[in-house]
């Protein structure tokens, strides 16, 4: 192979590829600004698919995130969604479902309070928005309809048996029944995402409607794990619905799971045809912060590649994408060197009991930023004037705890566009060309 | 000797009881199998929940003891060679090496050989050239080295076995969860015991012609439950750390007075570097702290500076229960790693016994002695036969081994089945076959009494992930059949992240925080209700449901 080096020129360079960077680029697509694209999007398969704003305000769960949030601003002004006006992160979350759903992934459109969404384990995990082909179970919860969910032989850590028994309490008519899928019923392991394709094939379908048909008796609503096709799932769900004749809804799976799965493959085939110059599988080595322009240095397969923006956006996540790295003692920043808020020593980093409901220092680490969203150095200054940050790498947040991770991914996005846009607007030198290779 | 239902409580006779399910208490009960002689085991939480599960599983050559206690020394080598001998399965030979580095006491190293010599053990002296050679890990600046026949044991399994085969030689019970409340004294001895089950709270009478107090750290407060004062134990707190893969072949001591990160123990996949000491006035609550992790490593790395480097997945903290001699200093260090026999004669009891201190390696030692006592008070003329009578494995019993599982699924001639821990490539027919017949197996068999019994948990996620799919598949086999189950499982990988957090850092952190997403974020075990959830859609809807 002979390796040749590339250059790519785009208005904004966003680094990171989880939902964060995904929602940046989608964001600044909409507002016509050119954009390339870096990340590793491994964690983004771990997602569940739902789209959860801000659920357990450290006391209970959350109902109606919005005035959740204003209590938030007065309980923790550093959060970041304690710094972004409702509008703004309405604005932001119906922007972004709505561009999932014209990219073929249909979403809820969000509302004024939470959904309870069930989980693999049969708790309840309330989210703002979620998959069309998982919404029904929320009437089918609601009514407490008769409601019957298969799973697979050999599909490792989804069990029926387990949702139904620990929602028995509040959906007495869930009862669970396990069969073969098609052709997969040696008993040998069974896949998610190896069935979720099988069932883009009309035939397949078929074959699991005959199958599940004779189980239903008088079930009104059938809930499987999330298998439901990667590419057309609102298509495959539609279809296997009207073979049964029941309103049909999926469940997330463990992850990394096919709801995960379905948003990088989206993200990964539908950026590039609109624009973005998208290396998906590479993190950046090097990041030159220079006076006017920001460089990005990386190596795919096919050589080294270099990115000049004008702009930047990081987005780069926390310990799992590797944004943030532990040492022994101190956490620090990865990619441009950035002051990290953090706990003294290792030992002030978690707290004795795992599931402390006040959740653990470390958790909170991360990256501060100014009123425009860029990162600040050790002297509390911007690091760049045309570096912004977005996501969980920020600091006094904790999107396990709180909910929030797809919240503060996409609104702290939407906000770090906006900033990166208006500098644009008074950046003297002519915005640079935009090419694709 | 089966259970009756009394009153509220269950009755159960046995000729002998025996209280504390470590390695000294199973193997008291085997010992008295041998003999024909029916036991009843209990313990207040399960198999090895002290010491016997919270050590480096270091068979002992005797050579750490050589120069301060030749008698133990001594004591280690004879026990460490019958081991060898009747319980191969559950040993590795890997052999042991200890090194003196620059700066470390030349005359404690050069006299090495000499006290050796004395307890029988031995010891050659090799070049620093051929330390390395031997194990490449070693430091550039080793400057004396001694090859020793150290070994390593698998205490769960040992322990497992000696339950196991006091169960087929005289239907031998074990009770786990079993709490002692207090004995029935009357006429000079024991009538009965009363304990409750922790789990169910129901009473438990058992009533025995013998009792025998093996409860290890515990066994202070068993004794006074019976009125007897005189035994007396001093508490030293010991935390190791597990890394991620095997660091040497061999054991690898550091050839100096015992102190912090002095040993590297081999443990299948894994390395074992221990250990600290610690006295501490209490048993509950003994977990490793971030203080104790960074002192094992700073220490380790002038032995093995690898360890700078290294990968750890988990910290542990055991109590070694040390006999304090009348007027003895209270430094864990020094104490006597010696054990003693308690008949509490002297204090007016004819059926009662303890047997306390001593280690893992002289636990067969230890039962021969309490079972020659209770044999003798029973009547019972049978010698000891657990010198020459080899352990025998079984099917449900041979999953804490590491590496048998992958072994087992790769040589596996039906297809189908899956594996739950992929860590450690623990298969459902092991789960399965742990459920139905293991030890313990006669009371329900949760999360945390199939990870003593098998390697699950003991990978790198540390149960982060694979505690998940063995709930799931508990529920499926209808082990579990409420929300309880899943309450297990949060105390489950509750209690294996007191042993991560200490050593997270580095590669290993995102492996936590992963687990906390799952845990939390997704799965919401942070919060889930601990009362049943009453059937009321006013109060259930904390989120009220939105009409699609």
């Amino acid at each position: 192979m002979i390796k040749q080096s590339r250059c790519h020129q785009a208005e904004l360079l966003v680094i990171g590829s989880g939902l964060a960077g995904m929602a940046a680029s989608l964001f600044a697509l909409a507002r016509g600004i050119s954009v390339a694209q870096v990340g590793n999007s491994g964690v983004i398969a771990f997602t569940t698919g739902y789209l959860d704003l801000f659920g357990h305000d450290g006391r209970s769960f959350v109902d109606d995130p919005w005035q959740a949030l204003l209590r938030l601003r007065e309980d923790e002004p550093l959060h970041p969604l304690a710094n972004i006006a409702a509008d703004d992160i309405r604005a932001a979350f119906t922007g972004f479902t709505h561009a999932l759903g014209e990219m073929g992934l249909g979403y809820s459109a969000p509302g004024a309070r939470n959904l309870l969404a069930l989980t693999p384990a049969g708790t309840l995990k309330p989210t703002l928005s979620l998959p069309l082909t998982m919404q029904p179970m929320i009437a089918a919860m609601a009514g407490k309809l008769d409601t019957l969910v298969v799973d697979f032989i050999g599909l490792n850590g989804f069990s029926a048996r387990e949702l139904a028994a620990n929602l028995a309490p509040r959906w007495p008519g869930l009862h669970a029944q396990r069969i073969g899928f098609p052709d997969m019923d040696s008993g040998a392991e069974v896949y998610a995402e190896v069935m979720a394709r099988a069932l883009e094939v009309p035939a397949t379908r078929q074959s699991l409607a005959e199958r599940i048909r004779p189980l239903l008796g008088s079930a009104q609503a059938l809930g499987l794990p999330a298998i439901l096709g990667v590419h057309r799932p609102d298509h495959v769900h539609r279809e296997l619905q009207s073979l049964l004749g029941v309103p049909v809804f999926e469940i997330p799976t463990m992850p990394p799971a096919v709801p995960g799965v379905r948003l990088r493959e989206l993200f990964e085939t539908q950026l590039p045809q609109r624009g973005v110059a998208l290396e998906p599988q590479h993190r950046v080595k090097r990041l030159e912060l220079g006076s006017h322009k920001i460089t990005a240095r990386l190596e795919d397969a096919y050589g080294e590649v270099t990115i000049e923006a004008a702009t930047a956006i990081l987005a780069t996540g926390r310990f799992t994408s590797g944004g943030l790295h532990a040492e022994p003692n101190a956490i620090r920043e990865t990619l441009a060197n950035l002051p990290v808020v953090q706990p003294k020593g290792r030992a002030a980093w978690y707290r004795a009991d795992y599931f402390d409901p006040r959740g653990h220092a470390i958790n909170r680490a991360g990256i501060t930023v100014d009123e425009q969203w860029r990162p600040l150095d050790a002297a509390g200054k911007p690091a760049h004037p045309r570096l912004f940050a977005a996501g969980s790498l920020l600091a006094h947040q904790d999107w396990m705890r709180q909910r929030c991770g797809a919240g503060v991914a996409i609104a702290t996005a939407y906000k770090a566009v906006e900033c990166a846009a208006q500098t644009m607007r008074y950046t003297s030198s002519a915005p640079p060309h935009f090419e694709r290779t | 000797m089966d259970a009756q239902t009394a009153g509220h409580g269950q009755v159960f006779e046995t000729e002998v009881l025996i209280i504390g399910g470590g390695a000294t208490g199973t193997g008291v009960m085997r010992d008295l199998a041998l003999r024909g002689i029916h036991c009843l085991l209990i313990d207040r939480r399960d198999l090895n929940a002290g010491a016997s599960g919270g050590n480096h599983g270091l068979l002992h050559s005797g050579g750490r003891y050589a120069a301060a206690d030749a008698d133990t020394a001594a004591e280690c080598r004879r026990e460490g060679d019958i081991l060898k001998a009747v319980a191969p399965e559950c040993i590795d030979a890997c052999g042991g090496l200890f090194v003196a580095v620059e700066g470390d006491d030349p005359e404690f190293a050069a006299r090495f050989p000499e006290h050796c010599r004395a307890a029988g053990i031995e010891c050659k002296a090799i070049t620093p050239a051929e330390a390395r050679a031997l194990e490449p890990c070693l430091s550039e600046k080793v400057v004396a080295a001694y090859t020793v026949p150290d070994a390593t044991v698998d205490p769960f399994r040992i322990t497992l076995e000696n339950v196991n085969h006091a169960r087929e030689l005289t239907q031998s019970i074990f009770l786990s969860h079993t709490e002692l409340e207090r004995f029935v004294v009357a006429g000079g001895s024991i009538r009965s015991a009363i304990c409750r089950d922790s789990r169910s709270g129901e009473t438990i009478s058992i009533h025995a012609r013998q009792v025998v107090n093996a409860a290890g750290a515990w066994a202070m407060r068993v004794a006074r439950l019976a009125g007897c004062s005189g035994v007396k134990l001093l508490y030293s707190k010991g935390t190791l750390i597990i890394s991620n893969a095997r660091i040497g072949a061999r054991v690898i001591n550091r050839l100096r007075a015992p102190g912090d990160g002095d040993i590297l123990v081999p443990g299948g996949t894994v390395s074992l570097l221990g250990t600290t000491s610690q006295t501490v006035d209490n048993l509950d609550d003994i977990h490793p702290t971030v203080a104790e992790v960074d002192r094992l490593v700073a220490e380790g790395i002038a032995m093995v500076p690898e360890i700078a480097h290294t990968r750890f997945i988990r910290a542990f903290s055991g109590v070694r229960p040390l006999l304090l001699a009348a007027g003895a200093a209270a430094d864990g260090r020094k104490a006597s790693r010696g054990f003693s026999l308690f008949d509490h004669e002297s204090e007016g009891l004819a059926n009662f016994a303890t047997v306390a201190g001593g280690k893992l390696t002289t636990f067969r030692l230890m039962a021969e002695k309490t079972g020659d006592l209770v044999a003798r008070r029973l009547g019972n003329k049978q010698p000891c036969k657990t010198e020459t009578t080899p352990l025998p494995s079984g099917d449900a019993i041979r999953w804490t081994e590491p590496g048998f599982a992958p072994r087992y699924w790769a040589a596996r001639r039906e297809p189908g089945g899956l594996i739950l821990c992929e860590c450690e490539m623990v298969p459902t027919s092991a789960i399965d076959a742990i459920v139905d017949n293991a030890p313990g197996a006669q009371s329900q068999m949760s999360l945390n009494a199939i990870a003593v019994r098998s390697r699950v948990g003991k990978g790198s996620c540390q149960g982060a992930f694979c505690s998940l799919r063995v709930s799931s598949h508990l529920y499926d086999r209808q082990v579990y059949d409420s929300p309880e189950g899943l309450r297990n499982t949060r105390d489950f990988v509750a209690q294996r992240f007191k042993g991560v957090a200490p050593v997270a850092w580095g590669e290993h952190l995102p492996q936590l925080e992963l687990a906390e997403a799952l845990h939390c974020s997704l799965l919401g075990l942070d919060h889930l209700a601990d009362d049943r959830v009453v059937d009321d859609s006013a109060q259930q809807a904390p989120a009220g449901v939105q009409k699609p």
